[in-house]
């Protein structure tokens, strides 16, 4: 049984942790705010792009001239994943969530044979799967000191991956990323950056048969693609910190709750245990009265 | 007085501008166009320059461009910008970073695509810089 003062130490401590959660899940509440309307602000470039990415790979269509970035290198060896995860833990099982799916993947790829490289953005997840593959991770992008998520920082993985594929460093590559379906629910999800899928054909087809390129379709398609990967990524990146954010704020939620109970827990037994000291001595004082 | 048409500009980050105007100046790669109501359908890549917009009621403005595309419908017409800003928001240190990393580009291009494609930025860059 711990003393009165032990328990009262306890207490005081975990009323200190519970302050600390507390203040986080404020943090990340305002941090949630801000980055979902990163994301919404970032949606019309992402749509507009994606619509006129399906109707200029029309225009152009499979043929031998398309650029490699969209056909891919004909082989299937070699595969790149980027996996996208948050800088700081504390956010419940998000981190080990993408890294899993990602591991997951990887052993499914390893087992068909297939060549395996992994880029790690993000401290975490680079921690998590250090452990088991850290031979096949070739690189680490750490974004430990931005504040706010910018397309630079896309640019800068978009830069990395494409020159990788440039100097044939692998054949297909898969964004690894959380998206964000609400404050309680983040997704890992995986998608396919390299060859670039051309997206759901565009319903009037007709629209884009009339189209004037300047300079020529291909030339556009070819400037397009690696703006078209980078959007991508900073989608990706976005989506991240917003689920980050979220899943943060339901973590600490529950555990300024847990500490909540704890208190209640603690400060009962503590009660109960001065109540019984007290009466003991009143015990001690009586009976000593009596036998005088 | 001239059709109306609409106009949006947009950056990865964020929608910069929405609304009805009755021209556009675009820095296209293949020279400046100005695009007017029933503009036919065209699809265009631009270089850094200044994006001069006419709103509906005659009011001009003018933005900064930092490459991307140009979508041009019937509907009307969105510029993606890589990255844009108001030409009365303009950083002159950015301005001059910019510069200083497309310079170190040219000056680290390995072969002689790349050198001349990072020559190309460059250059428009520094028309630009001399234009505001």
């Amino acid at each position: 049984m711990p003393s009165l003062k032990d328990l009262k130490n306890r207490i005081a401590s975990v009323k200190a942790t519970q302050k600390i959660t507390k203040a986080m899940q404020m943090v990340a509440a305002a941090k949630l705010r801000r980055a979902q309307e990163a994301a919404e602000a970032a949606r019309p470039y992402s749509q507009r792009m994606a619509a006129v990415m399906s109707n200029i790979a029309q225009a152009v269509g499979g043929g031998d001239d398309a650029p490699q970035l969209m056909t891919g290198t004909g082989k299937d060896d070699t595969h790149l994943l980027v996996v996208c995860t948050a800088e700081r833990g504390m956010c419940g099982g998000f981190n080990s969530q993408i890294a899993r799916f990602a591991r997951d993947h990887v052993r499914r790829l390893l087992a068909d044979g297939k060549t395996v490289k992994i880029l790690c953005v993000g401290k975490k997840g680079y921690d998590i799967l250090r452990r088991e593959y850290a031979s096949l991770i070739i690189e680490r992008v750490d974004f430990r000191d931005v504040k706010q998520m910018s397309f630079a920082q896309a640019e800068t993985v978009a830069d990395k991956v494409m020159g990788l594929f440039d100097q044939g460093g692998f054949d297909v590559c898969t964004l690894f990323y959380s998206e964000f379906k609400s404050v309680i629910s983040q997704v890992p999800t995986a998608q396919q950056l390299i060859p670039a899928s051309a997206g759901p054909a565009d319903a009037d087809a007709s629209a884009s048969a009339i189209y004037d390129y300047e300079p020529s379709a291909e030339e556009i398609l070819e400037d397009l693609l690696p703006r078209s990967i980078k959007v991508q990524i900073f989608r990706a990146l976005l989506e991240n910190v917003a689920g980050e954010m979220g899943a943060k704020m339901s973590a600490m939620d529950n555990a300024t709750r847990n500490a909540g109970e704890m208190i209640d827990k603690l400060s009962m037994s503590y009660n109960r245990q001065r109540q019984a000291q007290i009466t003991k001595e009143l015990i001690e004082i009586i009976s000593g009265a009596e036998a005088l | 007085m001239a059709d109306s048409f609409n106009f949006e500009l947009v950056s990865p980050e964020r929608l910069l501008l929405s609304a009805t105007v009755s021209e556009v100046v675009i820095p296209g790669t293949d020279g400046e166009m100005t695009v007017m109501a029933h503009h036919a359908p065209t699809m265009t890549t631009i270089k850094p320059g200044v994006v001069t917009v006419v709103a509906a009621d005659g009011k001009s403005d003018r933005f900064v461009v930092f490459g991307g595309f140009v979508d041009i419908l019937p509907e009307g017409c969105t510029l993606l910008a890589e990255s844009a800003v108001a030409v009365a928001d303009i950083d002159r240190n950015d301005l001059a970073k910019r510069l200083q990393d497309a310079r170190e580009d040219v000056a680290d291009a390995t072969n002689d695509a790349a050198k001349q494609k990072a020559q190309e930025y460059l250059d428009h860059l520094t028309t630009m810089e001399a234009a505001l």
